[in-house]
């Protein structure tokens, strides 16, 4: 048994006060989790103290929570760790995970503090209904309904069950294994700048239908996942999804293959995201390193030199860059041709270019990806995934999806 | 830790490119500490995570090869980019996972007579600066070092997404405070560490030319943030990260609607200042937030 410190961000409506920290001293086995925690101050101090749980053994999804800043299951994370977690950013930055910039309330406010506090809060980008309950509805499920999250088979079903090469089916488990806890959606730093990105979970998901088998509109849903200015080039790759997940979806990964699918069907975006992607490979191709200016002129104008003549928003673009690129070249930073003009970037010395333009030649014949959710490292033999993988096999698909 | 810093270097593209002053001032820094840069000029793009999406294969066996070229002087890697990091460590995880795929990957190299091998003892590694200085040079000796410590510089923390997450792929089991180096080195350097809520938050710049309003928010609220918590200047060991938060910084400005003009420096350049550096050697006139201020706290007499 040990004794904690949990400095809880509380909110109830109806007191028609606004939000503000409450510590709790709780005493139990660091092996026990930040939930536990949580349970032992509503039993013990504060009834009202409001949480949302239900399984308690990272299945159910239902508390999503932020713990010391990181959205995670309250179930999921050990008390003992989170105190440590606590300590160490303390100790780096001489502040705990949250700013006091609200009153403290509670007995532990004054007491000496069993160590630096455990800073729990709910979940990011969604609205708290009531301290760490938060409403779930307004972002997170309207935005999983956004992508159609159900099959969409063409034809007549079949008299029983869909059959399927299993093999077809393993590239979406990782997408299935989605509990809809909401922590990638928390954690999205995207959906922080942009709340209308239809975000993590949704994507996830989204894919999970695209790379299903069975599915007969891939082609609609990629249109539509592309073409959505807040859709799949919205997400800036900032992994934060991927680290919040507790069952390892990895939702940015998805977001990624949806990317890949998309452009393979050469899907043109508002955003130039497929432009981009492509201008890069073939910079890289050419030159080895990136051509920077020319990397943006493709990237909204992709073969302006030639016959095609950039759009609207192309032109609107390149005009909005042209402070950028004044000023860095009043500071020297940009002063020489190779970073002002598009295409004059040298090439790599003495042959390599044309070593990578072998691999180019090599990997495109190949195109494959490995995939470690599935293939687990060689070697550490991959009980967990193995396990995993198995459940998922003896279930049905649309098991997974009952949630 | 190790007595003599000699590594095969990967500068990256941008610091070659929009961000030549990074380039240079580590080359100064390198010089000051007494570390041998192995330069490897062969070496292509990292991909930083669009080629990856484009053809996972593909950026894999590009890294393959950087990696290869930096094995053959054998020597470990070093970069200074948290986007090279992220990306490098994303397709040595994939090729350290299995020989069959490595193997794979290496048929493409063998025309050039390069292999990636998997450092069984994990004796062979790559690392930003940033690791490098804290694990294998040192926080003590780096202290050192210092002839003009940064005494009441308030330097706010920047990381860039790639190098504090995701967290099992960096090392983060073997090495658990990488995501507090930059303020051990802060410290270390005599200056004082700034806690803003955008510290190891993304900058947006990988969705600058795809959503610009998004991109620049992020931006905007980091160095809006940074400031309203009392931070003199920003530091980064990414260069992307400086595109979106010195480069945009005045377009970032209009799109949160508010004044902002806070310094951001390389790592290299805070490193270089606390070392004795001339603040137009490191290059800090080729910013686009004035950097004045900055030097004025250093030069002023508060650093005595």
């Amino acid at each position: 048994m040990a004794e904690y410190t949990i400095k809880v961000r509380r909110f109830q409506p109806e007191s028609g006060e606004g939000p503000y920290w409450e510590q709790f001293e709780v005493d139990l086995d660091p092996s026990l989790s930040v939930l536990d925690g949580l349970l032992q101050a509503k039993d013990n101090e504060d009834g009202s103290l409001a949480v949302r749980c239900s399984c308690r053994a990272a299945i159910c999804g239902s508390c999503g929570m932020k713990v010391n800043g990181q959205s995670t299951l309250g179930c999921k994370t050990q008390i003992g760790e989170a105190q440590e977690q606590a300590d160490k950013m303390k100790a780096a930055t001489g502040v705990t995970a949250a700013e006091a910039d609200s009153p403290i309330r509670g007995e532990g406010s004054d007491l000496p503090t069993a160590g630096n506090p455990i800073v729990i809060e709910p979940m990011g980008n969604m609205p708290v209904i009531k301290d760490l309950i938060t409403d779930m509805e307004s972002t997170h499920w309207t935005k999983i309904r956004r992508v159609t999250p159900w099959l969409l088979p063409h034809g007549e079903p079949p008299e029983r069950e869909y059959i399927v090469d299993p093999e077809s089916m393993i590239d979406i488990t990782q997408s299935m294994a989605c509990i809809q806890c909401g922590a990638c959606v928390s954690s999205c730093l995207s959906m922080e700048a942009d709340p209308g990105f239809i975000g993590p979970a949704a994507l996830a998901k989204a894919y999970r239908f695209v790379g299903d088998p069975r599915d007969a509109e891939t082609q609609e849903r990629l249109h539509d996942l592309a073409e959505d200015p807040h859709g799949i080039y919205d997400c800036t790759h900032c992994f934060s999804c991927v680290d919040a997940c507790p069952k390892g979806v990895a939702p940015m990964d998805q977001i990624m293959r949806l990317r890949r699918r998309a452009g393979e069907e050469g899907i043109e975006d508002p955003n130039s995201g497929h432009d981009h992607e492509i201008a890069f490979v073939k910079i890289i191709e050419k030159k080895g390193t990136l051509d920077e200016s020319l990397l943006l002129q493709e990237s909204f104008a992709p073969g302006v030199k030639g016959k095609l003549k950039p759009s609207k928003r192309a032109i609107k673009e390149m005009l909005g860059s042209i402070p950028t690129a004044i000023r860095g070249i009043k500071t020297g930073k940009m002063r020489s041709l190779p970073k002002l003009i598009p295409g004059v970037h040298h090439k790599l010395p003495g042959g390599a270019q044309d070593d990578v333009q072998a691999i180019y030649k090599h990997a495109e014949t190949h195109n494959e990806e490995f995939n470690l959710y599935i293939k687990g490292e060689e070697g550490e033999l991959a009980e967990e995934p193995d396990i995993e993988k198995g459940a998922e096999r003896s279930t049905s698909p649309d098991n997974a999806e009952a949630k | 830790m190790a007595d003599q810093i000699k590594v095969a270097y990967w500068p990256g593209c941008v610091s070659r490119g929009f961000t030549p002053e990074l380039h240079g001032s580590m080359a100064l820094v390198a010089e000051k500490l007494g570390w041998e840069l192995v330069e490897l000029d062969r070496a292509n793009c990292c991909g930083a995570g669009v080629i990856a999406e484009h053809n996972q294969e593909l950026a894999d066996t590009l890294n393959a090869r950087t990696f290869a070229l930096a094995q053959q002087t054998g020597l470990s890697m070093m970069n200074i980019c948290s986007t090279c990091q992220g990306a490098q460590s994303e397709c040595q995880q994939r090729l350290d996972a299995d020989s069959a795929y490595r193997a794979h990957v290496n048929e493409a190299l063998s025309g050039q007579g390069l292999s990636y091998e998997r450092s069984e003892d994990g004796s062979w590694t790559n690392k930003n600066f940033l690791w490098l200085l804290v694990e294998d040079y040192g926080l003590d000796k780096l202290a050192a070092q210092v002839k003009r410590p940064l005494t009441g510089l308030r330097v706010g923390p920047f990381y860039g997404c790639y190098i504090v997450r995701p967290k099992e792929r960096l090392g983060y089991g073997e090495h658990p405070d990488r995501d507090i180096y930059l303020e051990k080195v802060i410290e270390a350097l005599g200056g004082e560490i700034v806690e803003y809520d955008g510290a190891r938050k993304c900058c947006g710049f990988p969705v600058i030319t795809m959503n610009r309003e998004t991109s620049l928010r992020q931006a905007g609220t980091h160095v809006g943030d940074a400031i309203d918590a009392g931070a003199d200047c920003l530091v980064t060991p990414c260069p992307l990260c400086h595109l979106n938060l010195d480069m945009q910084q005045p377009e970032a400005a209009k799109v949160v609607n508010r004044d902002l003009g806070l310094a951001v420096l390389h790592l290299p350049q805070l490193v270089g200042l606390a070392l004795g550096a001339d603040p137009k050697e490191l290059g800090m006139s080729k910013h686009i937030a004035s950097t004045r201020w900055v030097e004025e706290r250093l030069t002023s007499g508060v650093a005595a």
